[in-house]
């Protein structure tokens, strides 16, 4: 089946479901995707009315996390006579990951919550396309067979499917949200029983292989450009803080400056706090203004958790996260011993 | 220039690292107190920052440390299941445990950031394992790739 053809297909179904849901009044809003206003986007959109359910669209470049949308970074109240608002969201593998993720952490509740599953078939990596492509401006962007075709003014370019998706989407064994035993009902639509993951993380060992020498100078050459303006935070579905690290002044943990050592330590301890909770959606990296690749460093956190607590995000909503957890049994080979 | 490199290689040779250790008040401080009042020599390369439990160092204090120019940073606590909080000290082994991943991964020397146990009785262990870190931080030399320069 063609990439367009499967789209068409999953945009159906997730209209069809989302129409139902707001016709016997199971929900309040649907989140989903619409049609950008510039080619190569998609904009998250928010539903009330079964009117407007055409408006929703799924296709390979809905890169944002829609997770984000329930987690407010300040908690608003809830009216309590209106009782909470209950949502259907449209989810691929990652959304319905970091949707039973926060609930893991009690940041939502998904009783509340209707999973509009779709099974993704992957997000283009635009940030690479329009890298190749170059100072020219893409003025229509679409899937035909297994390639991506771009056009502009004058000029037509082909790339292949299966290269230019993102590097976590090549790898991403849970297209469809997971199945959740506590709430059955909570997913519609297209959802997987997820047991375990199989990975073998070869992209991670080979970079593991490299001399500290070259992994410092390929880290630094990748960062360096990073300019912190925390879009990578804003889109991050499992960054909710009140008061982020970043924004501290008391005390000040890295200063505003654009050198590599201020540069890194956001970067270390951003992924500090995301060992055993990212869900590798990609949504940084596609969010990046200067186009850092953010996905070693999300490969690399997933390896830590899954070889060391046997630990996968958003799976399994009665596992604990292993930060929230410890054992007593822990490997320990990294101490400093006599 | 003759001069001046030899100066460069006395430099080399008397270069003594500064390293910044967080030693929990329970054990750690208590066996830093014992190498001290049994009078065991060690290296004086560490500045100490006594902590209430292992598991109040944070990553960003390693991090920071790291930036603020020091050579190397050590955390000591009580070994597991001694901690006066119970589990304080197997919070942060999880927490180190990654740091220390995440610090090799990122190309920075992994062995500028030790951690260790150490009880209040092994005043003899602590001045070993301090004696080993400063001979690992020695041999990586000046913190000069993480180092703030301005």
């Amino acid at each position: 089946m063609s990439i367009e053809t499967e789209n068409k297909k999953i945009e159906e179904e997730m209209r069809e479901v989302a129409r139902n849901l707001l016709r016997e009044k199971k929900v309040n809003v649907v989140i989903g995707y619409t049609k950008g206003t510039v080619p190569l986007s998609s904009t998250p959109i928010i539903i009330t009315s079964e009117n407007n359910v055409d408006k929703l669209i799924w296709n390979n470049l809905c890169y944002v996390n829609l997770a984000k949308y329930l987690v407010p970074r300040i908690p608003q109240l809830i009216d309590p006579e209106k009782g909470d608002l209950k949502v259907g969201i449209v989810s691929k593998g990652c959304v319905g990951r970091a949707l039973v993720h926060l609930s893991v952490e009690n940041q939502i509740n998904l009783k509340n919550v209707k999973m509009i599953g779709i099974p993704c078939n992957g997000i283009i990596n635009r940030k690479r396309i329009e890298k190749e492509i170059g100072e020219k401006e893409i003025l229509e962007l679409f899937t035909s067979d297994q390639d991506i075709v771009v056009k502009g003014k004058d000029f037509e370019a082909k790339y292949s499917y299966d290269e230019y998706i993102n590097e976590l989407c090549k790898v991403c064994k849970v297209k469809s949200p997971p199945k959740i035993v506590d709430f059955k009902d909570s997913c519609l639509g297209e959802c997987q029983e997820v047991k375990s993951v199989d990975d073998n993380f070869t992209d991670v060992v080979e970079f593991e292989s490299k001399a500290t020498q070259d992994k410092w100078s390929y880290i630094k050459e990748a960062l360096q450009s990073c300019t912190r303006c925390y879009a990578c935070r804003e889109a991050c579905p499992m960054c909710y803080c009140n008061l982020c690290f970043v924004d501290q002044n008391k005390p000040i943990w890295f200063e505003k400056t654009t050198e590599i050592s201020d540069i890194l330590s956001f970067h270390l301890i951003r992924a500090m706090h995301l060992a055993g909770r990212c869900v590798a959606c990609g949504a940084c990296s596609s969010v990046c203004p200067v186009g850092i690749d953010l996905n070693l460093i999300t490969r690399k956190l997933e390896k830590i958790v899954k070889e060391r607590f046997d630990f996968i995000s958003g799976i399994d909503s009665n596992k604990m996260p292993p930060m929230m957890d410890y054992n007593m049994n822990d490997r320990e080979e990294f101490m400093l011993e006599e | 220039m003759v001069t001046q490199t030899k100066q460069n290689k006395n430099l080399e040779e008397t270069w003594e690292p500064k390293i910044l250790a967080f030693l929990c008040n329970w054990c750690s401080y208590a066996g830093a107190d014992l190498a001290g009042v049994s009078r065991i020599q060690y290296p004086p390369s560490i500045r100490v920052v006594r902590v209430p439990c292992s598991g109040r160092v944070s990553p960003y204090f390693i991090i920071k440390g790291i930036m603020d120019g020091w050579d190397g940073v050590i955390v000591s606590g009580c070994h597991p299941g001694d901690c006066h909080y119970l589990t304080g000290n197997l919070v942060a082994r999880r927490r180190f445990a990654i740091l220390k991943e995440l610090l090799e991964f990122f190309g920075i020397e992994p062995g500028r950031v030790n951690f260790m146990w150490a009880s209040a009785a092994e005043g003899e262990r602590f001045a070993n394992l301090i004696k080993k870190a400063t001979r690992i931080v020695k041999k990586l030399g000046p913190n000069t790739k993480f180092s703030k320069k301005w």
